[in-house]
């Protein structure tokens, strides 16, 4: 069999055995009735000891919501969702107040050491080879947030965090603890208005992580939230928020996983960012949701609305996405470039396989004077998938000097499977420049041949070859994540090797 | 036992029969070249050895120290030391030099059971191997053949050699796309490698590289079959004569 073929054949097989994040973890929850109403945003609210106004706020969006229509625009094919079906709040029901790590339900430890998520209080060591010649990193700290289905269940470094001055909390806490931050800047950048999934999302999220670092401040370590949707029926919406005052920087990581079920889930994420004067935000993702079975059965729906403010001069918010996971995903992480100088980046890794169908990519929306953004995506299909890259630059009329580079490359794996590229360019003054560049390949079989006549095995020829095909990207990741989805690309497009 | 033997293997690609019966014996620290006009199913017979998909044997077998090659997947026999010199190396864009020569070494060493190497060790390792064929160490670090000259393409597949130490090395028409100076400075890194326990069998459409490579044997190829052998003088005959006189023969 032709070598091309063959691993098509064998991408082709690829099933849930490849998921390894599959598993349930058996806990009580605590749920809120199933269906979305008035009441179960109420429930939501009460559950988490909410303000008055962010009840407002929250029916305000749910009111909002009932008048629009689910879009329909991308290039995704998935059967009505009933939005009574699902439970729209689940938290692990607690044994007692919890005051330490130690006390929480040694289920859910193990759930996230077997997910390999720390949430011990201890330096990353292990995992990361030096480059040749490169030197050996110092140990390095990671905060994490766990979200577990709708709760928060443990945030680390809390303290060290706080000696800093940079609030790193569950948001349900930061309402309650810090209402005029949040009040300031939540919805601000995706208004309750904004689309349908983020005004679904206004009205129900239950929990997320906050961030706000103060003038000046460095932020010492990395953030990271850890999502985690273990309930049946039920769907995840949470709701980030991060706060960049001016001066400062943060390097924020989100990771997320599901067990593997029949049914699709829901999950509906709203990600705010905003940075002041001087500012960076460096957001990084690895999604790997259950992306369903090899017939295409389950999986999660993602559908995420992410947005940028780069609001003060010479701010910078960068975006770096792998998408290895879902059964559908509908994300677009954009830069609202409205401070002049301020600066945007978005660089993608997106890989379906099996039946997933993705539809990402980013805005970058130029407002202000002098402003740049760079968008480098790579997608990546194979088996039955669709993976299509949509983004829109646009350069306002006062949006004097705008700079966009787009570089699009589609790598296909089999003809079974398909790379669509859809750019929109709107230049609404003569001084912007505007550069796009788009390629599709497919995996050459000399190519393979080359490196399985070097002793490679046929999986360990395709894994780097894309490795090597999404490298630029790569290279965008904290190190500890890249050396992680290095493994996740491999493992995705593999076959019979696990 | 011969280290590669040949018998009367019959090829086919796609319904045309390429090789009809080709038979040949190489022994350790023997080099051997074979030469033909283009379209004498030379370069069929260093696929088929190598195992590149697309080729259907039909008649024939190839022994590889007695057990049967054709029986093994292409990446076994590159670890149990069949190595092929590609005509054309191909680039793999993002994949350092080292980092792809670490994976395969890495692959071979795990397939016969042996530990794999470390990173530092194999570093230093590589970088001994590239000194002592004169490569600069720049290469390395470059991507896979990415830009690379095609004297540099061919002098990074005789670095491979050095490194995975082949027990038979099939050079694909070593000499396409060189001037004169790549020409030797590759055929001396050939040389450097050759030794009383490794065989080589150097397929050639000009005589031109046998004056670098001094070859113990030659090989007539003709549509698909071996239609003279001899010592390294028939080389120099062809170069005369032409490969027209063997036409007939086949």
């Amino acid at each position: 069999m032709p070598a091309v073929q063959e691993t098509v054949e064998r991408v082709r097989r690829i099933d849930v055995d490849q998921y390894r994040y599959g598993f349930e973890t058996l806990i009580e929850s605590d749920k809120a009735p199933k269906g979305l109403s008035e009441d179960t945003v109420r429930f939501i609210s009460a559950k988490k000891n909410e303000p008055a106004w962010m009840l407002e706020w929250r029916l305000e969006a749910y009111r909002r919501w009932l008048t629009m229509t689910e879009p329909t625009w991308a290039r995704v094919d998935y059967p009505k969702i009933d939005y009574q079906d699902i439970y729209y709040y689940a938290a692990p029901k607690p044994k007692k107040t919890l005051s330490s790590i130690d006390e929480i339900d040694p289920e859910i430890l193990k759930t996230y050491e077997k997910l390999g998520i720390p949430l011990r209080e201890v330096a990353i060591l292990e995992g990361v080879e030096p480059p040749p010649g490169g030197e050996q990193t110092p140990n390095r700290k990671i905060a994490v947030d766990a979200v577990f289905d709708s709760v928060s269940v443990a945030t680390t470094f809390q303290k060290e965090l706080k000696a800093a001055g940079v609030i790193f909390m569950p948001i349900s806490e930061a309402i309650r603890e810090h209402p005029d931050l949040v009040q300031k800047y939540l919805g601000t950048v995706v208004p309750t208005s904004d689309n349908y999934f983020a005004t679904l999302n206004s009205a129900v999220f239950s929990d997320g992580s906050f961030v706000y670092v103060p003038p000046g401040v460095r932020c010492p370590m990395e953030l990271s939230t850890y999502f985690r949707i273990n309930e049946r029926n039920t769907g995840q919406f949470e709701r980030t928020l991060i706060i960049a005052d001016k001066g400062s920087y943060v390097s924020y990581l989100e990771g997320c996983t599901a067990p593997q079920r029949d049914e699709n889930q829901l999950h509906a994420a709203v990600v705010e960012l905003v940075t002041l004067d001087d500012a960076e935000i460096k957001y990084s993702t690895v999604q790997n949701w259950y992306p369903g079975n090899s017939e295409g059965k389950g999986g999660i729906y993602n559908f995420v609305t992410k947005r940028g403010d780069c609001r003060g001069k010479n701010s910078k918010i960068s975006w770096t996405q792998v998408e290895t996971g879902s059964a559908i995903t509908w994300k677009y992480p954009s830069c609202i470039l409205r401070g002049d100088n301020s600066s945007g980046e978005f660089y993608s890794i997106a890989i379906s396989n099996g039946f997933q169908q993705v539809d990402s990519g980013t805005k970058m929306i130029h407002l202000g004077k002098n402003t740049s953004s760079r968008i480098i995506s790579k997608g990546i299909a194979a088996g039955k998938s669709q993976n299509t890259y949509r983004g829109l630059v646009s350069a306002h009329r006062k949006a004097t000097g705008a700079r966009n580079y787009t570089a699009c490359d589609s790598l296909l794996i089999g003809d079974k499977c398909g790379a669509h590229t859809v750019p929109y360019v709107e230049a609404k003054n003569s001084s912007a420049t505007f550069e796009h560049e788009a390629t599709t390949s497919k995996i050459s079989e000399d190519v393979l041949f080359y490196c399985i006549q070097r002793g490679l095995s046929q999986e360990e020829a395709v894994g780097l070859v894309v490795n090597g095909f999404v490298k630029d990207v790569l290279q965008q990741l904290p190190m500890e994540f890249a050396v992680e989805a290095q493994k996740l690309i491999s493992i995705s497009l593999e076959g019979s090797v696990g | 036992m011969s280290l590669l033997e040949v018998k009367d293997l019959k090829v086919r690609v796609e319904e045309r029969e390429i090789l009809h019966g080709l038979s040949l014996t190489v022994n350790p620290g023997e080099v051997h070249a074979i030469m033909g006009p283009n379209g004498s199913g030379k370069s069929t017979l260093s696929h088929v050895i190598a195992g590149k998909p697309g080729y259907e044997v039909t008649g024939g077998q190839i022994l590889f120290r007695g057990e049967d090659l054709l029986e093994m997947e292409p990446n076994e026999r590159a670890a149990n030391g069949v190595f092929l010199a590609f005509q054309y190396p191909v680039e793999i864009p993002g994949v350092t030099t080292w980092n792809f020569l670490h994976a395969a070494l890495n692959a071979q060493r795990k397939a016969r059971g042996e530990d794999e190497i470390s990173s530092p060790a194999f570093l230093k390792k590589v970088r001994e191997v590239a000194k002592s064929l004169n490569i600069p160490q720049d290469m390395l670090k470059r991507g896979v053949n990415v830009g690379f000259s095609g004297g540099e393409k061919k002098r990074n597949e005789i670095l491979q050699m050095a490194l995975f130490e082949p027990a038979v090395c099939i050079l694909d028409e070593m000499d396409s796309g060189l001037d004169i100076d790549a020409l030797r400075i590759a055929a001396d890194g050939v040389n450097a490698l050759r030794s009383p326990e490794r065989a080589m069998v150097v397929i050639t459409h000009y005589q031109r590289l046998l004056n670098y490579i001094v070859p113990d044997f030659v090989h007539v190829m003709s549509k698909g079959r071996v239609v003279k052998s001899g010592g390294k003088e028939l080389a120099l005959e062809l170069e005369e004569s032409g490969y027209a006189q063997f036409e007939d023969a086949a």
